[in-house]
Parts: structure tokens; C-alpha cells; sequence
């Protein structure tokens, strides 16, 4: 880079320096993706080490985050396909685990927001975490899942559909004024719908 | 329903979808980072060094 032109400068910083920075990230994003820890962390290590030998693929100025995201991701879905039914096992048992009495006052509870999350399509928990979550842009995720932008969007607006369609809630329905009666009948569809 | 309440409700119940995402999110991300992926950060440090 332009570093070159000043004979003081000093030598251009290695990139690798960064990866520290963005392990708790990388971290999340694999749980969110897979629903499982020590699924994750295979998807984390698998990552660093991909990063460590590929660093001269980064270039220097962009979003080393993103960057590291799109490994990880790359990673998630080659091996997922591979084994798709241990992983959907291994969900099944995460969203069992996680039932609780949703909260008095009828705000959607967030036990069975993650119940009824861990249930999506890995494609759709992504871009929902991604796009909602993480704070990266249409564009970005775009780019980092390798579809067009349209794609994304509607993407989106399917997982979103699905979240509600889990929850038993109709895309228009309120959970906040519903009172007991709607949080109930989440209760029950999510039973339903985890068994 | 009246369509402005059908909308307001859209919005509410897209905002705490959203605000539950985050806190999926967030979650994981406050959990402490195994060490190991700093031994392993190290690790492949050393071995370039040596190589």
C-alpha cells in the first residue's frame, strides 16, 4: 500500500494482530448459527485456523469481521450438509431444554423466542442474525452469503414470517396487549411445535 | 381491525423480534471465550516462527 512511499514507515501491520479482537463475535455467530456450544467452537476453530493460512485473501482497509464471518459461515453450511440430521437432533435437544413460564406481563418471553428460534432453517437463523443481530447492512450480508440483496430481503421477511408462524402469532397480532390468553396459546402452539 | 392499529401492531411485534435477536445475539456474545482459541492463535504463531 502506500506505505511504501515513506522510507520511515513502518512495516505494514500483520492483519493477524486483529484476529483476538473478533473471537467473542466469531464466537457468537457460531452459537446463534448452530444452537449447540461444541458445535461452535469446532466451527470457531476450524475458522481461525482457515483465516491464519488464508490471511493473504483479506485485504488490508475491509471488514475483518465480515470477512471472518463469511469463513465461518462457508464452513458452517459445507459441513452441515454433510451431516444435517445430527444437527437437527442436537437442536431438537437444545429447544427441549430451554422451556420456562413466559413472563406475566404477555411480552413475547424470550425463552420461547430461542425455542422457537433454534427451530428456523440455519439459512434463516443466519440471515436473521446477521442483518438483525450482528449489525451488518443488506449490502454486507449480500455479499458475505453470496446472493443478491433481493434475496436477502426476502429472505428476512420469510424467517421473520416463520419466527411468528412458531410462536403462534399472526404477523399482525400484538403480544403486548394480548394479555394471558395469547401468551398461553404461544405456550401451547411452541409445546406443539417442539415435540 | 382497524388497518392503522393492524400496522401499529406490525410494528411492535417487529421490534421485539428484533430486540429478542439481539439478545440471542448478546448472550452469546457475553459468554467468556474459551481459551483455547488463544492457545491455538499462539500455537500457530510459534509454528510459522520456527517453519
Amino acid at each position: 500500500m502506500s506505505a511504501a512511499s515513506t522510507p520511515q514507515a513502518p512495516p505494514a501491520p500483520d492483519p493477524r494482530d486483529e484476529l483476538p479482537e473478533h473471537l467473542a463475535s466469531l464466537r457468537a455467530f457460531a452459537i446463534s448459527l448452530c444452537g449447540n456450544a461444541a458445535m461452535a467452537d469446532d466451527l470457531v476453530q476450524d475458522t481461525i485456523v482457515k483465516a491464519w493460512t488464508n490471511i493473504d485473501k483479506f485485504q488490508a482497509g475491509t471488514n475483518m469481521r465480515a470477512w471472518l464471518f463469511t469463513i465461518l459461515r462457508n464452513t458452517f453450511f459445507s459441513v452441515n450438509r454433510k451431516r444435517k440430521r445430527e444437527v437437527s437432533d442436537s437442536d431438537g435437544v437444545h429447544a427441549a431444554s430451554l422451556y420456562e413460564k413466559p413472563a406475566h406481563d404477555g411480552r413475547l418471553a424470550f425463552n420461547d423466542f430461542r425455542k422457537a428460534f433454534d427451530q428456523l432453517s440455519p439459512e434463516h437463523r443466519e440471515v436473521l442474525i446477521l442483518a438483525g443481530a450482528s449489525g451488518f447492512s443488506y449490502d454486507e450480508v449480500a455479499e458475505m452469503t453470496g446472493v443478491a440483496v433481493g434475496t436477502v430481503k426476502s429472505r428476512v421477511n420469510r424467517a421473520r414470517a416463520r419466527l411468528c408462524d412458531l410462536l403462534g402469532l399472526a404477523a399482525g397480532d400484538d403480544p403486548i396487549s394480548g394479555g394471558d390468553a395469547d401468551t398461553l396459546a404461544v405456550m401451547g402452539r411452541s409445546g406443539v411445535h417442539a415435540a | 381491525m382497524h388497518a392503522k392499529n393492524r400496522n401499529k401492531d406490525a410494528d411492535a411485534l417487529r421490534a421485539q423480534i428484533d430486540e429478542n435477536l439481539k439478545k440471542v445475539y448478546q448472550q452469546a456474545l457475553e459468554e467468556q471465550v474459551p481459551d483455547r482459541f488463544r492457545d491455538l492463535l499462539e500455537q500457530l504463531r510459534q509454528k510459522e516462527a520456527k517453519g
